[in-house]
């Protein structure tokens, strides 16, 4: 994917922002413009808290390309506290440690770098909450 | 659910496929006048294939595999088919079966009495991360790929979320790739047609041959769980539970059924169809099913009049281990969570009450993706007619089914095949 792609995205990659239903309430990451719920295209924009806990992951050995520096990497599906699964990476751990069903918060991280300028782009991973909830 | 009806039998005749494998001197125009080729001789009674009207072609990406796009009429062409239309059919994984289904309606319609389905794949030609990012895009690339899911990512997010629900352990998935892999040893059409044991003795031969020291794996279950051997690709899958990269192609013929005796007393009938769509995986609620499947298997059930208990034998969408058991499930087979144990029970097994995959499945038959769904019914074709070989399920095959899916199953496609009379 193009650098620019990522830029449009900024507001998902670097705030996590989705939408709302303005008829129903059903809320939506990534941001849907139409409900699925409830077929309304009346949506607003949706900001989410970035707390859940881990659904379902893997830890992935073979990579795609631009992803190898991380390899063995954790992604995985972490399942918001507003309901929406989202799909990233696990970071900060040992793979051993991570469990389903763990409490999880979104931490801003290099996603991977391109070309020969290595032009880095960010976006959201996700992190083990040590204290709290 | 809305019962839908054919608007007319439909009926398979023919069916060829070219050899499952990695052909570095080949092109996928190579590989489907090997399938048609095959095809054209397996019409019992003969035909003259100008009387073919129209092609439907299963390919995901010959644009990226091979850099070339618009298949659809080049495979017609190549098999002498112009200038009838040619309709190229994008579903990722499932363009096979989508376009078989296409074929079907095709038929059912009226609008068409022979119809030829084809699926090609070219794979090999590519560096397999650019394979990897090719299969990848099947995927949300705005959202999916970014993460660094890969496809077998997907599916090993799949297992371990069924792992965490249901209790299944890794060891139960190798059951899936031990029993295909004794199923494809007995196809001579399979890419890796090798069971286990013997690819385990081969490589000790192999090892002694060069002077090195020879592995000293003391069961199949050491030789799985060698890193060496059996390398990590997204925990808890490994290489041997991933179907691999093949090129390959396949062909049907379809007649409309009132005609089918001209061309063979031992056709094969297409008595229902389904096909249903969904969401990428961060949309989904439950990824221990495929709601798709289960869309699409409900509705060819209720077209054909039947349930899964009368269904005799299947070949399932095994990309990778997992799928094979949540297809098993999603199929109504087997109740949710007990897939798993059916599998390292037997009961999936070539002599079980349910053999799964007597191919090989895409595990160890392998998977050109555009291919794979035609493929599928190649050996159904094979095994309801009685000449699937040394891989001969014995006993009556009245009805078998067929289940194809795209991507993480945002497509999936089923077929149910009657052998009549």
């Amino acid at each position: 994917m193009d650098l620019a792609r990522h830029w449009r995205l900024k507001d998902q990659r670097y705030r996590l922002e989705g939408t709302v239903c303005a008829e129903c309430g059903a809320k939506f990451f990534p941001p849907r413009q139409v409900c699925t719920e409830c077929k309304s295209t009346n949506l607003k924009p949706h900001e989410f808290a970035g707390r859940g806990e881990l659904y379902s992951f893997t830890t992935v050995s073979a990579p795609p390309s631009g992803h190898e520096e991380f390899v063995p990497y954790i992604v995985g599906m972490v399942k918001l506290d507003e309901g929406p699964l989202v799909e990233a990476q696990i970071t900060d751990v040992n793979p051993a440690d991570v469990k389903i069903g763990q409490r999880v918060e979104m931490v801003t991280r290099k996603l991977r770098a391109y070309g020969d300028d290595g032009v880095i782009v960010y976006g959201y991973k996700f992190r083990p909450i040590v204290n709290g909830s | 659910m809305t019962q839908r009806k054919l608007g007319r039998g439909v009926a398979i005749v023919g069916a060829g496929m070219s050899k499952f494998g990695a052909f570095p001197d080949k092109t996928s125009r190579d590989l489907f006048v090997e399938a048609f080729k095959e095809m054209r001789a397996s019409i019992d009674k003969g035909f003259d294939p100008e009387i073919i009207e129209t092609l439907y072609l299963g390919n995901y990406s010959s644009d990226l595999f091979e850099k070339q796009g618009h298949t659809a009429p080049i495979m017609a062409d190549a098999v002498g088919l112009t200038p009838r239309p040619a309709t190229r059919v994008e579903d990722a994984c499932a363009s096979g079966g989508v376009a078989l289904r296409l074929g079907v309606l095709a038929v059912a319609s009226g609008m068409y009495d022979v119809v030829l389905v084809g699926g090609v794949e070219r794979m090999t030609k590519l560096p397999t991360a650019e394979v990897t990012d090719t299969l990848g895009s099947a995927g949300d690339t705005l959202y999916e790929t970014p993460a660094g899911f890969t496809f077998p990512g997907f599916y090993a997010a799949m297992a371990t979320a069924y792992m965490h629900r249901y209790g299944m352990t890794p060891e139960h998935l190798m059951s899936v790739a031990i029993k295909n892999h004794a199923n494809g040893a007995l196809n001579p059409k399979a890419q890796f047609g090798v069971s286990i044991p013997d690819w385990m003795e081969q490589r000790v031969q192999a090892a002694l041959k060069k002077g090195k020291p020879a592995p000293t794996w003391k069961s199949i279950s050491d030789f799985l769980h060698d890193d060496a051997a059996n390398p990590m690709i997204a925990y808890p899958l490994r290489l041997f539970d991933c179907s691999p990269i093949t090129d390959g192609a396949a062909c049907l013929l379809l007649v409309a059924a009132e005609r089918a005796r001209e061309f063979t007393d031992q056709p094969i009938h297409i008595i229902g169809v389904g096909q249903a769509s969904d969401a990428a995986l961060h949309y989904r609620a439950d990824l221990t099913t495929l709601r798709a499947a289960r869309v699409a298997v409900q509705d060819a059930y209720a077209m054909a009049g039947v349930t899964a208990r009368d269904i005799r034998i299947a070949e399932v969408h095994d990309c990778f281990t997992i799928a094979e058991v949540i297809a098993t499930e999603d199929m109504e087979f087997f109740a949710p969570g007990t897939g798993f144990k059916m599998a390292q029970e037997g009961v999936t097994a070539r002599d079980g009450a349910k053999p799964i995959n007597t191919s090989g499945g895409l595990k160890s038959k392998g998977h050109p993706v555009g291919a794979s769904g035609v493929a599928q019914t190649i050996e159904i074709w094979k095994q309801m007619r009685g000449e699937a070989g040394a891989r001969q399920v014995k006993g009556d095959i009245p009805l078998a089914l067929t289940h194809n899916v795209g991507g993480t199953g945002q497509t999936a496609v089923v077929h149910i095949y009657e052998r009549k009379g």
